[in-house]
């Protein structure tokens, strides 16, 4: 996967999740959760659907991987 | 030999002259069964024919429906254009072999050589007490036989005018007469004469459900839609007339204009020609219909003898209003 | 018209989801009403058939309104290991006779008046009538095969289920197939070893009949009338040509697409709340946004202002030190799928109801003056709606669910919650609730009681602070508990009790 296509697909996501947000608008470097006004299990959700999605297994450590939509996507597209 | 007063008549009287006017018609035709000579037949029918038409017209036979029915058979073949009278259809059971192996096939098995011009007549139904082995309407059943025509006169304009036509059949035509209609009297008109036996007629004109019936039972579907009026739903009645074939046609437009049906018929539920009607109206008419096709039928019983549950098991007119009401909804 | 909060007075007629003749189970779904907050499920209370539904859809009626009358049939005897045993208050025998469908008001709402002899004063909704203050062994018969859906202790049957309850599905398999009307034994199942999935349990859903005559079912497809929004009249409450011909007259909603895809061709659903089930229109829940959130502003203002005018609150505080908790946590979290994994506040939320089975005396409600406990710990869970406003929907036998059931519990309710498919009794049933867990920042959070609970339970955010452990000075991650609780019902000793309970709780987290 580019860091193109994980930068849409986690867009996608947090589309769902918060359906009021514009994730376009957010800054590539804005931390996602408060940014977003993303609760513990609106995160849990957003790690749900992004795992199954991209098929890669997130472990709670790699959490903080997620922190931004930047980093998200390094992480995805990473090996 | 009339009913009083001009054209007034009855379903006996009506049949009676059919039968006359055939005879003075075509000398081919004449008329043969137990007791219908010198007692002037079972049900009075025939009283008074044996002194106009003498005894080789009117041929008294011996207590045995296969043979004289078979004889019927023989003599149609060989040209001649008889009337069998069957005293009633229970007793016709003894010359099923010969309605359905012969006079239904031969037409058939010859290769279109020989066909058998026969029509019998027979009085069904129950109602006068006369027990299990008496009081059978087996008309469903004949139905079921590929090669017959059958048919059930209701009216007195029926009862006068289907034999002639029946008698211009080539092939075997079966008139059923329900028994309690021989003395059902009314008006004919001077000159009521032949009728088709091809088509089902409406007795009644309704918008809100139709009542599908024949034979004995038509005046108690007249009734229920009488009653039913009174309840605001009008029921269209239609008289078959012709059990096979059936008039399709008929019965479907009604359907499809009402979306409600009720067949009444005398015979027992179980595979009975209520059955079949209802089975083409859920082919034919299946998107029109609003409500599931209730059927009225005798209780599957041999007949009680005891009056009050003869007529217990028999469709009466109140259980003909509520299978209506069911339909309406 | 059932009381859907306290401060509820009155509420419209949504949809109706039966028909008259339609048999129906206590606990299931039978209708659909806005209040200002939501679009709320209704569920019956009783098992029997819909006789005749006498409010009419759209229309706004009182709390206390009859909406409908059911004519009551025994409930079904319990199959050997259904999961009622022992449980009190389970269902009682029917009784003959029709039954309103109306639920007295509870919770203290201004129409509790009119509730008549069946309430206990401000008793909770769960009140049905004639039924005295539970406890105690069940009565007589057990609940019905088809156990309410919210009521249901999945995993936690001692015996094996008979066959009311499938064995191929999940705690929330069956929880959706409840909640959408579907009966698991019919439901053909596609997971691995035919286990039943959600996508299993949603098409069944979707692909059901509606029940109809020909002619209507024509004629419905002529006039582009959705068959399934129209009430039939017939036998069985069948849709007939004249039913057809109303909601056509009426300008019924146009017919939807075809069902959903069988699950196999079908792509993974998404985790993501969704606006409703397949098949079926969707609710108020989603339009007028706008209208809904300043008239939920407003209810939530009342109730507030109730809340401090009539209860004299005392407040206790307690910092816990989460370190054992959050490193067992960590450990379970690393062994588990993302969708099994337990969020802290699984395990705030479990301590916190297993303590209010400890301390009884803060779970239950005020009544007219008197304490009346609980029936069981229903704990109500404050959920945040994204575009403002607070709902508290009530998660049932929290006591009785392990921290597994409950986050599964807790992430559906969530859904459902910002989704506007939360039900009665998860409105009205809460016996003690918890706040917005602090998810978003602050240490401390200190609430405003929901009457008529007694009390209000808040849980900061987890933040690492310094600690005295062992005699040396270390970090720990802790979190500040607090509790608002009605000084008619309990004093402070009570309400510290409270708390205690619930920091020794969290200290043995493989116990919860």
């Amino acid at each position: 996967m580019t860091p193109e296509q994980a930068r849409q697909m986690i867009k996608d996501i947090l589309r769902e999740i918060a359906p009021d947000c514009d994730p376009d608008t957010l800054p590539g470097d804005a931390d996602l959760r408060d940014s977003l006004e993303l609760d513990s299990l609106d995160f849990l959700n957003f790690v749900e659907e992004l795992a199954q999605r991209s098929g890669r297994r997130i472990d709670e450590d790699d959490y903080p991987k997620l922190a931004t939509l930047a980093s998200g996507a390094a992480f995805l597209a990473g090996s | 030999m009339t009913g009083s007063g001009p054209g007034k008549t009855t379903y006996r009287e009506a049949m009676r002259a059919a039968i006359r006017e055939a005879m003075l018609a075509d000398e081919r035709v004449f008329l043969m069964g137990e007791d219908v000579g010198r007692y002037g037949g079972c049900f009075a029918v025939s009283l008074g024919l044996l002194e106009e038409f003498g005894p080789e017209r009117i041929r008294d036979t011996p207590l045995s429906e296969s043979a004289f029915v078979g004889a019927g058979i023989g003599a149609a073949i060989g040209g001649m254009r008889p009337i069998v009278e069957i005293m009633t259809v229970n007793f016709s059971l003894l010359a099923l072999d010969q309605i359905m192996n012969n006079a239904a096939t031969l037409l058939h098995m010859s290769g279109g050589q020989f066909s058998v011009p026969l029509v019998i007549r027979m009085t069904t139904g129950a109602g006068r007490q006369v027990a299990a082995q008496h009081s059978h309407s087996l008309e469903g059943w004949y139905t079921h036989i590929p090669g017959l025509r059958i048919v059930a006169p209701a009216t007195l304009e029926d009862a006068r005018g289907m034999l002639w036509t029946a008698l211009a059949d080539p092939d075997p035509v079966l008139i059923f007469e329900h028994g309690s209609l021989y003395n059902m009297a009314g008006v004919l008109a001077p000159d009521a004469g032949a009728v088709d036996i091809d088509s089902a007629v409406i007795r009644r004109p309704g918008t809100d459900v139709t009542l599908i019936t024949y034979g004995g039972t038509l005046g108690k579907a007249l009734d229920a839609a009488e009653a039913l009026a009174g309840e605001q739903i009008q029921a269209e009645v239609i008289d078959l007339r012709t059990l096979r074939p059936l008039d399709d046609e008929t019965v479907m437009a009604s359907v499809r204009r009402t979306h409600r049906a009720v067949i009444v018929d005398e015979g027992w539920r179980s595979g009975s020609l209520a059955a079949e009607v209802s089975a083409r109206i859920m082919e034919q008419a299946f998107y029109d219909l609003d409500a599931p096709v209730e059927r009225v039928c005798s209780a599957e019983v041999p007949m009680p003898y005891p009056r009050h549950l003869e007529e217990a098991a028999l469709p009466q007119v109140p259980a003909i209003v509520e299978a209506a009401r069911q339909a309406v909804g | 018209m059932p009381a859907l909060g306290a401060d509820m007075e009155q509420g419209t007629l949504v949809e109706w989801l039966v028909k008259p003749g339609d048999q129906i189970h206590k606990g299931d779904i039978i209708a659909v009403v806005d209040t200002d907050k939501s679009a709320i499920e209704v569920e019956s209370f009783h098992t029997g058939t819909v006789e005749a539904l006498i409010t009419p859809v759209g229309e706004t009626v009182p709390v206390g309104t009859v909406l409908a009358t059911i004519t009551e049939t025994e409930a079904e005897p319990a199959r050997p290991g259904a999961a009622e045993a022992g449980r009190p208050g389970a269902v009682e025998a029917g009784r003959p006779g029709a039954v309103e469908a109306g639920v007295p008001a509870a919770m203290g709402a201004p129409a509790a008046a009119a509730a008549g002899p069946a309430a206990m004063g401000a008793g909770p909704a769960a009140v049905e009538a004639g039924r005295p203050a539970a406890a105690g062994a069940p009565k007589g018969k057990r609940a019905p095969g088809k156990r309410a859906p919210g009521r249901a202790r999945p995993g936690r049957t001692p015996a094996p289920a008979g066959p009311a309850a499938p064995v191929h599905s999940t705690p929330l398999v069956r929880h959706e197939a409840g909640q959408l009307g579907v009966d698991l034994a019919a439901v053909h199942g596609t997971g691995r070893g035919g286990t039943i999935t959600r996508a299993d349990v949603e098409y069944a859903a979707a692909s059901r009949r509606v029940r109809a005559t020909p002619l209507a079912r024509r004629l419905a497809a002529e006039l582009g009338v959705d068959l399934g929004t129209v009430t039939g009249t017939g036998t069985g409450g069948a849709v007939r040509e004249a039913d057809v011909r109303r909601a056509a007259a009426a300008g019924a909603p146009a017919a939807q697409q075809p069902p959903a895809q069988p699950p196999a061709a079908a792509a993974a659903a998404g985790q993501a709340p969704h606006a409703g089930e397949a098949g079926r229109p969707a609710t108020a829940g989603r339009a007028g946004t706008a209208g809904r959130a300043e008239s939920m502003r407003q209810a939530i203002a009342r109730l507030m202002a109730r809340s401090k005018r009539e209860i004299p609150h005392y407040y206790v505080t307690n910092t816990v030190d989460m370190g054992t908790a959050m490193s067992w946590l960590r450990e379970r979290n690393r062994r588990l799928e993302v969708s099994q994994r337990l969020v802290p506040a699984a395990l705030l939320l479990r301590a916190t109801a297993l303590a209010a089975r400890q301390v009884p005396e803060l779970n239950g409600y005020w009544g007219e003056d008197h304490f009346v406990p609980g029936p069981a710990v229903h704990l109500g869970v404050a959920i945040s709606l994204r575009g403002g406003g607070l709902i508290t929907p009530a998660i049932h036998h929290a006591d009785d669910l392990a921290p597994g059931e409950l986050m599964a519990k807790l992430r559906d309710l969530v859904n459902r919650a910002r989704a506007g498919r939360l039900r009665s009794s998860e409105m009205t049933d809460a016996t003690i609730t918890v706040t917005n867990l602090g998810d978003q920042g602050v240490e401390s959070v200190t609430g405003v009681i929901y009457p008529p609970q007694v009390a209000l339970v808040g849980f900061g955010k987890i933040v690492e602070r310094p600690w005295a452990v062992n005699g040396l000075l270390g970090i720990r991650p802790v979190v500040v508990t607090t509790l608002a609780a009605d000084h008619r019902a309990t004093d402070g000793y009570t309400g510290g009790r409270f708390l205690t309970a619930i920091a020794q709780l969290l200290q043995r987290p493989e116990e919860l």
